[in-house]
């Protein structure tokens, strides 16, 4: 049963991650990486880790989709097609990304991972008491890092979008 | 860990997809298109992470901290490369690549 759910989960991965790069209407292609983002959430919910699983759905499909949708509508016009590479330039990539891929693939399969069986199933307070656990192994200095970066991002965000002296200066050269 | 899937079927998807990331990345023309392919691209290591956390190392619990640690600066550049986009469109009205120039010094 797992299995067929996990097999459906890669298929519609793999098929949406395509469609997302490769459709020439923005807007459907925001929506076909709200797809493959669902789907990502629906493999942590099988290999049990929920936290995770609700940390993507609601950052990644509920946060940074809606930003990205944001933005698609505040600069396009939905209906416009977008610009398409030159075929060769298409072909030689999509080359080189085999290339890159078959290389993956040749190290992996040659290489013996150790699996352990035993499955643990893991709590949210675990790994709450990690992130903030002082002790060797503990993380409380990333963490802090992160929430300094994100008020930074945040600041950086409202004073480069307002942007009203860069204009001003635009139009006086002009 | 899932019954009958191994760490190689799993790892063979990310790597897929790390692989769909980079060809958008390089193949588009666009911003937000770029910042769609990024997106893929994070995911695919953020998977990695869990990944090998759950088949390895089952009983520590350190990739799920460094996705979660990746999730975090994900949205962070998300929402600055939004903003940078707004503004480059204020200027110049457009977001094609080939049109961006003023910040190139």
């Amino acid at each position: 049963m797992e299995r067929i759910i996990f097999y459906f989960l890669a298929f519609l991965i793999i098929i949406f991650a395509i469609a997302s790069v490769s459709s020439r209407k923005m807007l459907r292609s925001v929506i076909y990486l709200l797809f493959v983002l669902c789907s990502i959430a629906g493999v942590y919910f099988i290999i049990d880790y929920n936290f995770l699983a609700a940390i993507q759905l609601t950052i990644y499909a509920g946060g940074i989709i809606v930003l990205i949708i944001f933005s698609v509508l505040l600069v396009h016009q939905i209906e416009m097609q977008l610009e398409i590479a030159k075929l060769s330039k298409k072909i030689i990539t999509g080359l080189a990304c085999l290339l890159g891929l078959a290389v993956f693939l040749v190290t992996l399969y040659f290489n013996e991972f150790t699996v352990m069986n035993t499955s643990t199933s893991t709590e949210v307070s675990e790994i709450g008491a990690l992130l903030l656990s002082y002790e060797a192994g503990g993380f409380i200095l990333p963490f802090e890092v992160v929430s300094v970066l994100l008020l930074a991002a945040m600041i950086g965000a409202i004073v480069i979008a307002k942007g009203t002296k860069l204009s001003e200066s635009n139009k006086k050269t002009v | 860990m899932i019954q009958g899937i191994t760490i190689y079927e799993l790892l063979t998807v990310t790597s897929i997809l790390f692989f769909i990331g980079v060809y958008g990345f390089i193949t588009r023309k666009n911003l937000i298109s770029i910042l769609i392919s990024v997106e893929l691209i994070l995911n695919a290591s953020v998977i990695n992470f869990v990944i090998i956390n759950k088949y390895l190392y089952p009983d520590v619990l350190q990739g799920v901290v460094f996705s979660i640690f990746i999730i975090a600066v994900a949205a962070a550049e998300t929402a600055l490369a939004v903003s940078i986009i707004i503004n480059l469109y204020r200027q110049i009205s457009s977001v094609e690549v080939k049109d961006i120039e003023t910040m190139k010094y």
